[in-house]
């Protein structure tokens, strides 16, 4: 035994330090009702690092590691997923759920764990002096509601006083995420707000279109999630609503929401905070290193949807950050405490998503301590139910910072009283 | 004609067409718990796996297909075939038999005289296998349902309210679809029921299965036709709910819908499942309408069917059409 302990032990010293894998722990869900959605996000995930891995080598030459855990978009499954993967040396966490994100917020920042909640999660988290550990860059619920009334101001000669908007959302605390800055931004610009809820799951919705056909807003926002989404795009068309009218978060705005309503979802309009599509270099390399190398995690068929490229995205989002605090540090084998400052220092240029193969592929960007959140530039997307696909229909364009400046500041303020937070950057 | 008063006709008329729907759901219900006394908590599930296997097989979908790739390295997805829809439909049914038989051969034929409430933590574990074998058969992608079901306002209806009432009323074509083939549904299964010999030695089972037993009919044939009607049954509302938002997991929680009017109706009356969905779909529609939307915020439907359905209960016990169980000792 002694023997064979003292042969061990001169084989790892010979063979010299080993780097570790940087583990980037997905939090999925491909299985439950949300699976449509959760598949091709943790499937784009996955490529990313997989192509990192095969044609660059890794990060920094350090291999990329996905620890995927199935969360059936369920919190308490979500939190023990945390749990059980933390220790696994989990460089950030994207917990795929506002649900997930609001329990995790409190045990990473303890763990010292950074968390990226990319276009969902608890908007005040853009406060980096209150909210150390979670990221929410590049947009947020509330510039996803003020990039919707700025698309209707510039879409109405800057003017939308007197107009009626509804808004259709989830009865949840998601769907409830952007009243209040709709509200703030119906006392400014003067339109009249109607808010429609909507019980989850989403499948009967007939009181709530009736009443839009009667009330007839010029136009009608959406927060909603799964099958939510499906049933009011083939709502709206029943009620012949016009599509042009009807602009969803981003969170319903993806090819699953659309197709089952066919040609009568033409038109239908989202917000986004990355672009659509599959023409894009990197794309190509995904096919050649990872869908053709029989190394893609779905059957490679989702590349260029928009739940794919979004998960995509958040990869590449979260490797960038992995260079920089590979840069910061001077060393390839980053800690997460490393990771968050390389999350913090991260700045995304469009010179830079052009060498990745991705130009003009999101908004350029740069993450403060004070700002976690990023610029929060929002785009529109239409479907074109002929071509079946989303196209941009407009650039990323900056949110209403004097509306929602003041509400992150109250509500970090208010979690931080409650924590017992000091705000402060160090 | 004032125009609230519209409105709520209006609403009432959608109401009672919601309610069509909640019924096709608990329909599936009421059929196996009348002749076997279990409560398939499956029977949501059944609707998403057949409507599922109709749109795969109208689709040329390759069963299995992630699964087959997986294990020999291929790449198929499509037979590179399409089926029409009525062909389709014939051969889902077909699965659903299959099914019905298969439930039986190894699930309920080993549970004969267990309690009811083993039964029914075994049609528990029945719909969640169900469920990943729909997934690992079609896959979880969301699927557009075409069989041609018209769908969208309903234009004369629109146009003689409007001329009458200065208001035109909206009506979904699907809703009218929903009801017309609830009331044949219905019809052919009262008529099977009372007029065939099949439909009387279901009920002879339904009434005492020793005593259908000891007159010689198969119990076994019994069970296996009465799920593979509530298989067909499951097809049907699975189409029905599959047209509204795409063939997707969220079907399977139809069966929330079918609680409160199988609760309302009782579980062991056709018509009453039919009432108690058109009193519920009324019921919520016009809370919602008059009392949910502009004094509580709105999206009071989910709750207050179950409230509707309580308050019944606490009155009637077995439902509106149930029958009275009183056992003396």
């Amino acid at each position: 035994m002694k023997k064979l302990f003292a042969t061990t032990m001169l084989a790892t010293m010979v063979a010299g330090p080993v780097m570790a894998d940087l583990v980037f722990p997905s939090l999925s869900y491909r299985t439950g009702p949300y699976a449509a959605g959760g598949i091709p996000f943790a499937d784009g995930y996955a490529d990313y690092f997989t192509l990192l891995n095969e044609r660059d080598g890794g990060i920094g030459g350090v291999e990329a590691r996905v620890l995927e855990c199935e969360t059936g978009y369920n919190t308490e499954k979500g939190v023990e997923c945390y749990e059980s993967t933390k220790g696994e040396g989990s460089l950030v966490y994207q917990p795929l759920s506002t649900g997930i994100t609001y329990q995790l917020i409190p045990k990473t920042t303890a763990d010292g764990i950074p968390m990226h909640t990319m276009g969902y999660g608890r908007t005040s988290a853009a406060n980096g002096k209150v909210f150390s550990h979670t990221f929410n860059y590049p947009g947020n619920y509330w510039n996803g509601a003020s990039g919707a009334i700025n698309y209707l101001l510039e879409t109405n000669g800057g003017d939308i006083s007197g107009k009626k908007i509804a808004l259709v959302y989830h009865n949840s605390a998601y769907g409830k995420e952007p009243i209040r800055t709709l509200e703030e931004l119906s006392a400014k610009h003067g339109f009249e707000l109607s808010l429609i809820p909507v019980d989850h799951p989403g499948q009967e919705q007939k009181a709530q279109w009736l009443q839009i056909r009667r009330e007839r807003p010029d136009n009608v926002l959406m927060w909603g999630w799964g099958v939510m989404n499906q049933v009011a795009v083939q709502e709206a068309a029943n009620i012949r609503y016009p599509m042009e009218n009807f602009i969803g978060i981003w969170w319903s705005g993806s090819e699953n929401d659309v197709l089952p309503a066919g040609d009568a979802a033409n038109g239908y309009k989202a917000l986004t905070f990355h672009n659509v599509g599959s023409d894009f270099p990197v794309f190509d390399d995904i096919q050649k290193y990872v869908v053709d190398a029989g190394k893609a995690a779905g059957a490679g068929d989702q590349i260029g949807t928009v739940l794919y490229n979004r998960g995509m995205y958040a990869a590449m989002l979260a490797a960038e950050a992995a260079k920089t605090a590979q840069e910061i540090h001077g060393t390839a084998d980053i800690t997460p405490a490393m990771m968050r400052d390389g999350m913090e220092a991260l700045e995304m240029t469009e010179a830079k998503m052009e060498a990745l193969g991705l130009p003009n592929f999101g908004p350029a960007f740069s993450v403060s301590c004070e700002n976690h959140g990023g610029p929060g530039l929002v785009g529109v997307t239409q479907w074109d139910a002929g071509a079946k696909q989303w196209s941009l229909i407009s650039g990323y364009k900056p949110t209403d910072a004097d509306v929602i400046g003041p509400l992150i500041e109250a509500d970090s303020a208010a979690y931080a009283e409650e924590a017992g937070i000091e705000p402060g950057c160090s | 004609m004032p125009e609230q008063l519209l409105f709520a006709a209006e609403v009432t008329l959608n109401g009672l067409m919601a309610g069509v729907l909640y019924a096709l759901v608990a329909l599936g219900f009421v059929l196996i718990y009348k002749a076997s006394g279990i409560f398939n908590y499956a029977q949501g599930v059944m609707a998403l796996f057949a409507a599922a296997t109709l749109v795969g097989i109208m689709k040329g979908q390759v069963p299995f297909a992630h699964l087959i790739n997986a294990i020999f390295g291929t790449k198929v997805h499509y037979f590179g075939w399409t089926v029409p829809a009525l062909l389709a439909i014939l051969l889902t049914l077909v699965v659903m038999v299959v099914l019905a038989w298969a439930v039986n051969r190894f699930i309920m034929r080993h549970l004969v005289n267990q309690e009811p409430i083993i039964l029914f933590m075994a049609t528990i574990g029945f719909a969640y296998f169900l469920e990943g074998l729909s997934d690992l058969m079609w896959n979880s992608e969301i699927k557009k349902l075409d069989v041609g079901l018209p769908q969208g306002i309903n234009l004369w209806i629109d146009e003689t309210t409007f001329n009458a009432f200065g208001y035109g009323f909206f009506i979904d074509n699907l809703d009218i679809v929903a009801t017309v083939i609830a009331i044949a549904l219905v019809a052919s299964l009262i008529f099977f029921a009372q007029y065939t010999k099949q439909g009387r030695a279901m009920r002879a089972v339904a009434d005492d299965h020793q005593a259908a037993l000891s007159v010689g009919v198969s119990l076994n044939f019994i069970w296996v036709m009465v799920w593979s009607l509530a298989g067909f049954v499951a097809l049907v509302a699975g189409m029905m709910w599959g047209a509204k938002s795409g063939v997707q997991f969220s079907l399977s929680l139809i069966a929330l819908k079918a609680l409160p009017v199988l609760m309302l109706g009782g579980f062991t009356s056709i018509p009453g499942a039919i009432i108690g969905g058109l009193i519920i779909g009324v019921g919520e529609q016009l809370f919602e309408f008059a009392i949910g939307a502009p004094f509580l915020g709105g999206a009071t439907q989910n709750w207050f069917a179950y409230v509707l359905a309580l308050v019944f209960l606490v009155f009637r016990p077995q439902g509106l059409f149930g029958e009275k169980i009183i056992e003396r000792v």
